[in-house]
């Protein structure tokens, strides 16, 4: 298989017809849609670009806290944390929880919300 | 429905109902905004009025937890009459009418939208007195008669909307961690309901009309519920409608000592801006919940549009919120 275009230029490209040739011609409730759609297409790159790392240093995070066999997936992994959560078993006094959920979260952030004023106030 | 013809003469038919043989309705608009609503500008020689109806002018009732636009009708004209800025209740629609469930009000100007009531410099003299307005008007709110309101409101205090809105979180089946420790701190952190008052339920930038001057009107009161008067306090304070203003924590324009003090004269209580912090951890993980309610719409089919999928992905905006909001109850 080869990939010229990647999947990223691929989605760059789409993008760019978005914003530079169809949304200029658009009106109202479609015009607004396109803006939506740029956005999207926007958060798929930074998804491609971040989540590989992000959900590979999330799981090793998920398996020091909760010391499970490591051929879990994320997704696993975060239901267990959920109930355990739930069950009243880990709490926000839990050590390392809290630190876990939030570098989760900001990573989570970037991806889909760089700018949100949250994520600044989490780094400060 | 009928044609657009049918719904012109319906209109004309309305506009002679309500203002005499000589009105004469000249041109109507469809304005923006508003999924659950329809919103008409209806323009006549001397009149400038509003309608709001139900979609397509169907009678159905769209959202579970909206109270109809006939109750809504109903509770505007009792806020008025407690003093609260609102729009005149010209006529609640009725089957004659043939436009489905609504009513016509006067239309008052001003800006809704968020960004250029934070940002533009029209709006600095209104920002500055902005946070007092709105602690008069959710006094003056909750200081309307619970016994005249209508009977379709539910009574929904913090912990029935926990537990409504953890059951909607469950139903979903995709666990997210910062909701689930979201869920169990409110729990084990609640304080005793304040006495029951009429909440607005939904009052933010976005459904306050605002002008140079300030508040002109409070719109949207189809969420209003009985309950803890904190919630209305907390809600304007929910940092996703501060609108990337979070250093002011009522609305991105103000201070919430500035609401409360204006507010707690009013009402006699004495509340700080510590009593709000609960509430508006609960606020963020409910607009988390609504964000998971608008994607569940595209990811069952129901709503197929690229906003209800793009929705999905403000569900973290509220999980940072959550964990800022518990890091600042830990410290």
């Amino acid at each position: 298989m080869h990939d010229q275009p990647s999947v990223p230029e691929l989605v760059q490209a789409v993008k760019n017809f978005i914003d530079e040739t169809a949304s200029p011609n658009l009106k109202g409730h479609a015009a607004f849609h396109a803006r939506v759609a740029s956005n999207v297409l926007a958060t798929v790159l930074r998804d491609l670009d971040q989540r590989p790392e992000a959900e590979t240093s999330e799981k090793a995070r998920l398996l020091a806290l909760l010391s499970g066999p490591p051929e879990q997936s994320v997704e696993a992994l975060n239901r267990e944390l959920s109930a355990q959560i739930q069950s009243g078993a880990m709490t926000s006094e839990t050590p390392g929880l809290l630190e876990h959920l939030k570098t989760t979260t900001m990573a989570q952030v970037e991806i889909d919300q760089p700018r949100y004023s949250g994520l600044e106030a989490a780094k400060s | 429905m009928g044609s657009n013809n049918d719904f012109e003469n319906a209109l004309n038919a309305l506009f002679t109902r309500v203002f005499g043989e000589k009105a004469k309705l000249e041109a109507f608009q469809r304005l923006s905004g508003g999924a659950s609503q329809e919103t008409w500008a209806l323009s006549g020689s001397e009149q400038q009025v509003i309608l709001r109806r139900s979609p397509g002018g169907t009678d159905a009732v769209v959202s579970s937890a909206a109270i109809g636009l006939a109750a809504e009708a109903k509770l505007i004209e009792s806020a008025g009459a407690a003093g609260v800025p609102v729009p005149g209740v010209l006529h609640v629609l009725d089957d004659a009418d043939g436009l489905g469930d609504g009513f016509l009000m006067s239309r008052v100007y001003g800006e809704t939208i968020a960004r250029p009531i934070l940002r533009n410099d029209e709006f600095e003299a209104a920002r500055s007195v902005l946070a007092a307005q709105c602690g008069a008007a959710l006094a003056d709110i909750h200081a309307i008669s619970t016994d005249s309101v209508p009977s379709v409101l539910p009574l929904s205090d913090g912990l029935a909307q926990i537990e409504k809105y953890e059951e909607i979180y469950r139903s979903f089946d995709a666990p997210r961690p910062v909701f689930e420790l979201t869920l169990q701190w409110l729990k084990a952190n609640s304080s005793k309901p304040l006495p029951t008052v009429l909440v607005h339920g939904d009052f933010r930038l976005g459904n306050l009309m605002i002008d140079e001057t300030g508040l002109v009107a409070v719109l949207d009161w189809e969420l209003a519920h009985l309950g803890d008067p904190r919630e209305d306090i907390a809600w304007i304070c929910v940092n996703s409608w501060r609108f990337g203003q979070s250093q002011n924590r009522v609305g991105g324009f103000g201070d919430l000592a500035d609401l409360l003090s204006v507010y707690n004269e009013k009402t006699g209580l004495s509340l700080t801006t510590k009593d709000i912090d609960w509430w508006e951890m609960l606020g963020s993980l409910k607009w988390g919940i609504m964000c998971m309610i608008m994607y569940e719409a595209y990811r069952s089919g129901a709503d197929a549009s690229v906003e209800r999928a793009a929705i999905g992905r403000r569900v973290s905006e509220t999980e940072m919120d959550l964990i800022n909001l518990l890091e600042a109850a830990h410290a």
